[in-house]
């Protein structure tokens, strides 16, 4: 347990050797540090599972105190790591999932010059995850939670010279500081009337001094969930996740699918405390992930880029999660975490291997009848894609996201609306997942497949589908063999949902309802895509049709609603006043001494007579002055 | 003793470098290098002895001083001492001093001699200002920095240098008169009070004056220190003189000059005038907090690359003087590894700019771009210091900010709202300036050399201190609590006094 320091050592090694060396060291030298750093990590992160599993510490919780970072006034703030089952979780799924994304990395990026800098941002990127995971106060959580921002930002423009990469990571990484502008009014708001920033006994604390329905608590709530929607890309900030599909594509798996946009839902369940406390603050996480799950899987539905649908569509699964959130349900939202982690990052890792094949083509409709040529990434994208979709009982989506359908009726925060939602959402999204494995893998072949991934790429993918169909059986409803083994777990670190069992349904209607959503989806996707695709076109024509398309695929209008209310206005006025309003009142001033100048000047003209008639003049005014006042 | 040999070393290396300057460039260069470095390595040694125990009181407890008398007869001692913080600020100084000769070494080819003169003399006024507890001491120094200053500027600058120096004079000069005014009123009303003639800021802390006074004492103060911090609406000389002046000249005007502001707020404006500043301290928290959005946002328009790094000036340093008017441990000591990290990363931005114009002779940044492919290290560089100056946790700056607005929050949450703002403001100037300079596609072909050898040298420092302030702050947290300590009871008890 005590070498929990080395799980974000190891990237950190990786990333400074790689950054610091990395240009004189041949390709295959960087990705074995590169994968290796992380391969170690996750080799450490197993061994302190299997530790915990076996002899849990006291209270299910260890801390190791690293080094005394901040300590000023009544302010200490260690760097500390702190591990319970939640960040355990996390940890593993983080630094597994992305050991075997860096080894596709190695395969993916083996020809790109700058190798060795993907690398190095991609190990810093793990470092920062994990801290961020393990980071036992909130400022610890925060430096984290910024790296992961910064890598982010670097790896979506990693192509720096199309400028269009640069303004997609941008835009990323000024979007989610807007999310962390609310979090840090928070962290104060926190500090000044708890008087600590430790997250344990913050949680303490709050729970000793602030009632149920507290306004501070309700704020406080309030302004994390503003960081959270920032991260997470969830409605109204989540205009930046599908443009970060601009950088490569082991990037959007790792980072925008399976781990750092879910570092919203992690802030969220490790101060759940708060939101117990704050209720109305709880509901509106519940409100942002069921009005986002819905609103993306129509953009999903809409998007021509392969990869653009799959960001959608992890906007709408992480609104899952935070509809768990939501209604209490925090283990179900860490379960949907994990498998969606999974299946996630091979749909990517798939779209990866696609695009590559067919000469960096991304649009779905010129694609077609990969089936038979590509019959590995076939398989593994379709397992992911069932699980993804929740196809019942083989898939581990189906177990992760059935659990959140149900819990959001059945959990004592749960509502009627929510369930509904929830179910509406199963419908879009085996609707939009079938479009794309119809759209890429069916129908006649549309481009030639220039080339085949090689081991380094295919194998993670094997292991990632393999997860993506067993990874479920940790938790299993009641009436499908009743295991809790992951839930048992959780609930050391996060408290179960209180299941209304009054008014609640039963497990099993409610997956039977999930089951029917699913197929009905199937059935359009099919019917859309494979029996009648004249049809959709046609659809897509029409006024009305066309008007929707073009709505949801733009996402909203949002982009084009913030460019107007926020960006241009900035922009505006920094060409407008560049050159600094203030300065012109200095200048003027100093104008104004010289006009004065000049007119004295004037005066002094050499001339006999003018000077003798002004003394004169000016003798008169004064004899003048003197008689009369 | 050694505060003074300090100074005197600096003074004489001056005068040694611009007589030898003449025969040979590399002796001034060596006799200012060794000059600065001997004083560094004395005040790092004496930091490393002293943690700072040591608490600055009225009386007088001070970690070294030296007392001798000027001018008896009007009350005029030379009197240095030093506390915690004054330390802090002397190794810092030399430390910037060291770089500000190093990143000389290549820029400045004519007149090197009278060169490293100014240099010299500038940093020992900067230590005086730093060290001196008279008040007479302290504007005599407060002066020496500024003409060296303006020879540095309106000699080795740029295009438009005379106009920059000019302006740079006039508003520190005439701001500078009025702290005259308000110290030599204080002068006579503390004799008025006591009968006794005295310079000295122990003895002039706690001089009882009418809040009127108080008041306009405070202000004349106030604006000397606000004009060189500089704040919103007292900017305006800033961009001109950092765009205008020679590389080491804005390293020194970023990382030292504005900092003898913060410095005079923190040791005079407040402690002399503690009931008059705050009452005062919503304005100036206010203007701080426009200074923060309002220099962030011009950074983000501006082409000038030079100019874009000093509009980011007046936004950090608006933390700064937030902190300092909040007037707590945790602002103030956010203020102070503010400072500290400001003159090392946005110090180290003037010097890459340097670097860049040497190579390109152009700070437009629209003519900039994809330098990453042919400079990578400079460009890693530049990302570096622009991840600091945007706040990055990890680095000394987001430290300084965070601990700045997190004990602002407590009396404003609403300003500490907005100026938490600033800090998401300062990331839209951030990324533009790395895209316009280092990615995007090299449209104008340009290919230059990367950083290497003494180049290299002088940034490895400056990236490993703002590493170490960020992850590591203790030693400079630990360093600056006694004085603050001792400042903080001052002014309680001075307040308690006046209200008896």
């Amino acid at each position: 347990m005590n070498l929990l320091w080395l799980i974000p050592a190891f990237p950190i090694a990786g990333f400074l050797f790689l950054a610091l060396a990395g240009t004189r060291l041949s390709r295959r030298a960087v990705s074995i540090v590169g994968a290796g750093s992380v391969g170690l990590s996750a080799l450490v992160s197993l061994w302190i599972a299997g530790q915990f599993f076996v002899s849990p510490p006291a209270g299910y919780a260890y801390t190791q105190t690293i080094w005394n970072w901040l300590d000023v006034g009544s302010l200490h703030l260690p760097i500390a790591f702190y591990l319970d089952p939640l960040s355990l979780i996390m940890t593993l799924v983080v630094t597994c999932v992305g050991f075997l994304i860096h080894v596709y990395s190695a395969g993916y990026m083996s020809e790109d010059e700058d190798i060795s800098r993907f690398f190095a941002y991609m190990n810093l990127f793990v470092a920062s995850m994990v801290t961020l995971l393990l980071a036992s106060n909130l400022v610890l959580l925060l430096l984290g939670w910024e790296g992961v921002g910064l890598c982010s930002y670097l790896l979506i423009g990693f192509w720096y010279r199309d400028p269009a990469n640069g303004y997609a990571g941008r835009k990323a990484f000024i979007v989610t500081r807007v999310g962390d502008t609310s979090m840090l009014i928070g962290l104060f708001l926190l500090y000044r009337h708890l008087g600590t920033l430790d997250i344990q006994t913050l949680m303490a604390r709050a729970a000793h001094q602030w009632p149920v329905g507290s306004p501070l608590a309700v704020a406080a709530g309030l302004l994390l969930l503003g960081g959270a929607v920032g991260k997470s890309a969830q409605l109204p900030l989540q205009t930046w996740l599908p443009d970060a599909m601009a950088g490569p594509t082991p990037t959007s798996a790792l980072i925008h699918a399976a781990t750092m946009v879910t570092a919203g839902v992690y802030l969220i369940a490790r101060m759940h405390v708060i939101y117990q406390l704050a209720p109305s603050a709880q509901f509106t996480v519940g409100v942002v992930g069921a009005a986002t799950l819905t609103l993306a899987g129509f953009s999903a539905l809409t998007q021509p880029d392969i990869k653009r649908a799959l960001a959608y569509s992890t906007v709408s699964q992480i609104g899952y999660m935070f509809l768990a959130l939501g209604v209490g349900a925090w283990s179900a939202a860490i379960f949907h975490f994990m498998t969606h982690a999974f299946f996630k990052a091979l749909l990517f890792l798939g779209a990866g291997m696609i695009i590559e094949s067919l000469h960096h083509e991304q649009n779905m409709f010129k694609m077609g009848g990969l089936r038979k040529e590509l019959p590995v990434v076939f398989w593994t994208f379709l397992i992911a894609g069932c699980a993804l979709a929740g196809v019942p009982l083989v898939t581990a989506g189906f177990y992760s996201k059935g659990l959140i359908v149900w819990q959001a009726e059945a959990s004592s925060a749960g509502r009627w609306g929510f369930w509904l939602v929830a179910v509406f959402g199963v419908f879009l999204t085996s609707a939009y997942t079938f479009r794309i494995i119809f759209l890429t893998f069916f129908g006649e072949a549309k481009s030639h497949v220039h080339k085949r991934p090689g081991l380094a790429m295919t194998v993670p993918c094997i292991v990632l589908a393999v997860l993506s169909l067993v990874g479920g059986f940790v938790k299993t409803p009641e009436f499908l063999g009743n295991i809790h083994l992951f839930t048992d777990f959780l609930h050391h670190a996060l408290p179960p949902v209180a299941v209304a069992h009054a008014r609640a349904m039963s497990e099993l209607a409610s997956e039977g309802w999930v089951t029917l959503a699913l197929i009905v989806g199937f059935a359009v996707a099919y019917f859309c895509y494979i029996e009648r695709p004249e049809f959709t076109a046609s659809l897509t024509r029409s006024a009305l049709g066309n008007a929707l398309h073009r709505f949801w695929k733009s996402d909203w209008g949002m982009d084009w609603l913030y460019d107007r209310l926020l960006v241009w206005p900035v922009m505006w006025f920094a060409r407008v006043d560049a050159g600094d309003a203030v300065d012109s009142i200095y200048t003027g001033i100093a104008r104004l001494c010289e006009w004065f100048y000049q007119g004295v000047r004037r005066t002094e003209t050499g001339q006999i007579r003018w000077y003798a008639a002004a003394i004169a003049f000016g003798t008169l005014i004064f004899v003048a002055v003197v008689l009369f006042l | 003793m050694m505060l003074v040999w300090l100074i005197v070393i600096l003074l004489a290396a001056g005068v040694v470098a611009w007589l030898g300057g003449r025969r040979s460039a590399a002796w001034a260069r060596w006799v200012s290098l060794l000059a600065v470095l001997a004083d560094l390595i004395w005040a790092v040694a004496f930091w490393l002895r002293h943690p700072a125990q040591a608490e600055i009181l009225p009386q007088g407890h001070w970690l070294a001083q030296f007392n001798v008398a000027w001018v008896p007869q009007l009350g005029i001692r030379f009197h240095l001492a030093m506390d915690g913080l004054s330390l802090l600020m002397v190794v810092l100084t030399l430390f910037i001093g060291v770089m500000a000769v190093l990143c000389s070494w290549r820029e400045i080819q004519t007149g090197v001699g009278f060169y490293h003169f100014n240099l010299m003399w500038i940093l020992a006024g900067i230590l005086g200002v730093f060290l001196a507890v008279d008040l007479f001491l302290f504007y005599f120094a407060w002066e020496l920095m500024l003409v060296p200053m303006y020879f540095l500027i309106a000699i080795w600058g740029h295009e438009r240098r005379v106009y920059a120096a000019i302006k740079f004079f006039i508003f520190t000069q005439l701001s500078g008169l009025l702290m005259l005014l308000a110290i030599l009123a204080l002068y006579f009303i503390h004799h008025r009070a006591t009968g006794v003639y005295t310079f000295e800021y122990s003895a002039l802390l706690g001089t009882p004056l009418s809040q009127r006074t108080a008041l306009l004492l405070m202000l004349g103060f106030f604006v000397a220190f606000a004009v060189k911090l500089p704040m919103f609406p007292f900017h305006p000389w800033l961009p001109d003189a950092h765009t205008e002046a020679p590389t080491a000249g804005s390293l020194i005007l970023a990382g030292l000059l504005l900092k003898t502001g913060a410095y005079g707020m923190i040791r005079f404006v407040i402690p002399l005038f503690p009931q008059a500043a705050h009452q005062f301290a919503p304005v100036a928290m206010t203007l701080a907090v426009v200074g923060i959005l309002y220099g962030a946002v011009l950074a983000y328009g501006q082409r000038d690359f030079k100019r874009m790094v000093a509009y980011t000036s007046v936004s950090h340093l608006g933390f700064v003087l937030l902190g300092i008017f909040a007037w707590n441990t945790l602002a103030l000591e956010g203020a102070v590894v503010g400072m500290i990290a400001h003159a090392l990363s946005t110090g180290a931005l003037f010097m890459l700019v340097g670097q860049l114009y040497e190579r390109t002779h152009t700070r437009d940044l629209t003519r900039l771009g994809g330098l990453w492919s042919t400079a990578p290290v400079l460009s890693g560089v530049g990302m570096f210091f622009m991840l600091g100056s945007v706040g990055l946790p990890g680095l000394g700056d987001f430290v300084g900010e965070f601990l700045v607005l997190l004990g602002t929050y407590r009396l404003h949450p609403i300003l500490t709202a907005l100026a938490t703002v600033g800090v998401l403001a300062s990331t839209f100037y951030g990324v533009q300036m790395v895209q316009r300079a280092f990615h995007g596609p090299n449209v104008h072909q340009w290919k230059i050399a990367d950083l290497k050898g003494r180049e290299l040298l002088i940034m490895a420092p400056m990236i490993a201190l703002l590493l170490w302030l960020g992850l590591y702050p203790l030693p400079v947290l630990k360093t600056f609590a006694p004085a603050w300590k001792g400042l903080e009871r001052t002014t309680r008890s001075l307040t308690a006094a006046a209200r008896r």
